[in-house]
C-alpha cells in the first residue's frame, strides 16, 4: 500500500464578504497515495481550486489540517510555506501564465534560481524538462510565439523542473482546443506513469477526468463521492 | 544573474512608458540641477568672500558716499592690518546693454587686500605706472575681445563726461568662484576729474574695505567703526564681506524664494512621475508577482524585482539628465554672464542631482511594493481568470 501524499483532515474554508461569511469548503477529509493521478470535478462554485489552492499551500483552511508529502502545511509561516511549495509543488495554471519578457528556456529556469544550482546544472535541468514536454527545439521562443498547447507544455516543463513530489493543475486543458488538450492530458499521464508524480488536476470536462485514476466530486463544498 | 536580467527585460517591457519615464526624469533632473546652479550663482559672491574683510558703506544707503579721510581713522582701530576704498563707478561700455561691474580702487592698496585676483607682475606694474590704467578680469577680456593695451572708452553717468582707459592689465581668478567679469581703474584718475569738474563729489567713497587679523573679531571691531563715526555726518554701517554680498542677494530674495520652491517642486514632479510608472507596472504585474510566489518566490525577491526597476529608471533618467545639464548649464552661462560673474556648475550638485534620482527611484517603489506583498497569492491569480 503506498503511503499518503496528500492527507487532509477536516477542513472548512469559508471567505469574508464584510461582515458576511460565505462557506466554501466544509468538513473536507481527503488521502491521496503517493503516485496517484486524482481529478477534482464539480460545478463552478463547488469549491475545487480552493481545495487546490490549500493542497498547494498558496491558501490556508480555516479550520483542519493539510498533510502534504510529510509535512502540516497549516501551521508554516508565509516564508517557510514559499520554500515548501518550491520544493514539493508544482502548479500548472489554465492560463499558463508564463512571464511573457523570458523565453522558454529561461520560464522554466525560473525555479531553478532559487536553488544552489549552478548554470550548467540548472542548464542541464532545464533541457531535460523542455525535452520531457516535447519543447527542446523551442528553447528561445518567446510565449508569444507558441501555440497555446505549447505555452501549457512550457508551463508544464516549469511545474516538472524542480522534480516535485505533486503536480498540481487547475484546468489545464480548460484553454486549449481538442486537439492541444488531448496532448497535456497525455503528457500529464505519462508525467504520472513513468515519473511516478502524483497529480491533482481540477477539470470541468469529464474526458479530461477519464484519464484520472481517481475522480472526486465536489457540491456546494463537500466531497459527494469517490 | 537571471535577476537582473528580468528586472532589465521587466523595464523594456513598454519601451515607450520606460523611454518617456526616463526622458521626463532626464529633463526633472537637468532642470533641478540647473535651478541649483543658479542659485549657487546668487551666493557665489557670498561664497567667495572672506571672513578677514569687513565692507564698510553709509549708513543711510549704498548710494551715499563716505569721506575719504575715514581711512587714516579706521586704520587706527586695534585689529584693522589694512584699509582700501572702492567707488562704484557704473557708465556705459560701447552699448546699455555690456553690463559688468566698473569700480574705481585705491590702487596702491585694493589689490593687497585681495589676493584672489592673480595679476602677472609687470602688468600689474604697468597699471600702478598709467593714471588712466585699467585692469579687466580674462571672462571680460574674452568676452569683447580685449587685450592688453586696447583703449577702453566708457560714458559716464553717476559721474558724467567721456573717460578714456588704456588696458593695463588683465587677471584671472585664483577660486572657481572669483569673478573674472569685472573692470578696476584707478581710484585717483576719478578723484582728479572731480576736483576739477564737481568738487563736492572729490574726496568722496563708496565703500570702505577693511583687513582684519582675526575673522572673530569681525563684530566687535564693526561696531567700533560704526561707533567711531556715530552722530557725524556720514554715518557709517559696517558688515562682514559675506553679509554685504548676502544683501544684494536679499535684494532678489523673491527670485532666489521661487527658485528654491520650484528646486522643490521639480523634485515632486520627478517622484510622481516615476510613482506612476511603477505603481501601473506593478499593477499590471500582481499576476505574474502571484505566480512567481507561487513557485517559491519570497517577499524579497519580489521586493528586489520591483525596487530594482524603479531604481534602474531612476538611474538611467538621473544620468541623462546630468549629461543634459551641461550643455544646458553652458547655455545659460554664456546668456546669464552679464548677470552672474559666475555660474558655477559644482560637483556637489551633480552629487545631488543623482542621489535625489536614487532616492525618487526609491520612494517610487515603495508603494507598489507594499500593494504587490499584500495582494495574496490567490487574489494575485484571480486578476487571470
Amino acid at each position: 500500500m503506498p503511503k499518503a501524499m496528500v492527507q487532509v483532515e477536516g477542513v472548512y474554508k469559508s471567505y469574508w464578504r464584510d461582515s458576511l461569511e460565505i462557506p466554501v469548503l466544509r468538513n473536507i477529509s481527503l488521502e491521496i497515495p503517493e503516485g496517484e493521478f486524482l481529478t477534482l470535478m464539480g460545478p463552478s462554485g463547488s469549491g475545487k481550486t480552493t481545495l487546490l489552492n490549500l493542497l498547494a499551500g498558496i491558501d490556508r483552511a480555516s479550520q483542519g489540517s493539510v498533510m502534504v508529502a510529510g509535512s502540516d502545511i497549516s501551521n508554516l509561516d508565509e516564508s517557510a510555506l514559499a520554500r515548501w511549495r518550491h520544493r514539493n509543488i508544482g502548479f500548472v495554471f489554465q492560463f499558463y501564465n508564463l512571464i511573457p519578457v523570458l523565453n522558454a528556456y529561461e520560464n522554466v529556469e525560473l525555479p531553478l534560481l532559487l536553488t544552489k544550482l549552478n548554470r550548467a546544472e540548472r542548464k542541464r535541468q532545464v533541457e531535460l524538462a523542455l525535452t520531457v514536454v516535447g519543447l527542446a527545439d523551442r528553447m528561445k521562443h518567446y510565449p508569444n510565439q507558441l501555440s497555446g498547447g505549447q505555452e501549457q507544455r512550457v508551463a508544464i516543463a516549469r511545474a516538472l523542473v524542480t522534480d516535485p513530489n505533486v503536480i498540481l493543475a487547475d484546468e489545464p486543458t480548460g484553454d486549449l482546443d481538442k486537439q492541444s488538450a488531448e496532448d497535456i492530458l497525455a503528457l500529464l499521464s505519462q508525467l504520472n506513469r513513468d515519473f511516478k508524480k502524483t497529480i491533482i488536476m481540477v477539470t470541468h470536462d469529464p474526458r479530461a477526468a477519464e484519464k484520472a485514476h481517481v475522480i472526486r466530486h465536489l457540491e456546494k463544498g463537500e466531497l459527494v463521492n469517490s | 544573474m537571471r535577476v537582473l536580467k528580468l528586472i532589465r527585460k521587466n523595464s523594456g517591457r513598454h519601451l515607450l512608458r520606460t523611454s518617456l519615464t526616463i526622458l521626463g526624469m532626464a529633463i526633472a533632473v537637468m532642470a533641478f540641477a540647473v535651478i541649483r546652479t543658479a542659485l549657487d550663482a546668487w551666493y557665489a559672491q557670498a561664497e567667495a568672500s572672506s571672513p578677514n574683510r569687513l565692507v564698510v558703506t553709509s549708513a543711510i544707503s549704498l548710494t551715499f558716499t563716505l569721506p575719504m579721510a575715514y581711512e587714516t581713522k579706521i586704520r587706527s582701530i586695534e585689529g584693522v592690518t589694512n584699509v582700501s576704498y572702492a567707488q562704484w563707478f557704473n557708465g556705459t561700455y560701447i552699448d546699455t546693454k555690456n553690463f559688468f561691474p566698473r569700480f574705481a580702487v585705491d590702487h596702491t592698496t585694493y589689490f593687497d587686500m585681495y589676493p584672489e585676483y592673480i595679476i602677472p607682475p609687470d602688468e600689474k606694474a604697468d597699471f600702478f605706472r598709467e593714471r588712466n590704467a585699467c585692469m579687466i578680469g580674462k571672462r571680460l577680456a574674452d568676452r569683447f575681445g580685449l587685450k592688453l593695451g586696447d583703449p577702453m572708452h566708457l560714458t559716464g553717468d553717476i559721474f558724467p563726461g567721456d573717460w578714456d582707459f588704456v588696458i593695463r592689465a588683465i587677471f584671472t581668478g585664483a577660486k572657481e568662484n572669483t569673478d573674472e567679469g569685472v573692470m578696476f581703474f584707478r581710484f585717483d584718475y576719478l578723484d582728479e576729474r572731480m576736483r576739477e569738474e564737481a568738487p563736492a563729489r572729490a574726496g568722496q567713497v563708496g565703500s570702505f574695505i577693511v583687513q582684519i587679523a582675526d575673522p572673530s573679531q569681525a563684530a566687535a571691531i564693526s561696531e567700533k567703526i560704526d561707533a567711531m563715526f556715530k552722530n557725524s555726518l556720514a554715518e557709517t554701517k559696517t558688515q562682514t564681506e559675506e553679509a554685504f554680498s548676502l544683501s544684494f542677494v536679499a535684494l532678489a530674495s523673491s527670485i532666489v524664494m521661487g527658485l528654491k520652491v520650484i528646486s522643490i517642486l521639480v523634485i515632486g514632479i520627478i517622484l510622481m512621475v516615476l510613482a506612476n510608472t511603477m505603481a501601473m507596472t506593478a499593477r499590471e504585474r500582481v499576476a505574474e508577482y502571484a505566480v512567481m510566489k507561487t513557485l517559491g518566490f519570497r517577499a524579497f525577491h519580489i521586493i528586489g524585482l520591483i525596487f530594482g526597476e524603479s531604481l534602474l529608471i531612476a538611474c538611467l533618467g538621473g544620468v541623462l539628465g546630468i549629461l543634459f545639464t551641461f550643455p544646458v548649464v553652458g547655455l545659460m552661462k554664456a546668456a546669464l554672464s552679464d548677470f552672474f560673474g559666475v555660474f558655477p556648475l559644482r560637483l556637489v550638485t551633480l552629487l545631488l542631482a543623482g542621489t535625489t534620482s536614487l532616492v525618487v527611484g526609491f520612494t517610487a517603489a515603495v508603494f507598489p511594493t507594499i500593494k504587490a506583498l499584500r495582494t495574496s497569492i490567490v487574489d494575485g491569480l484571480r486578476i487571470v481568470d
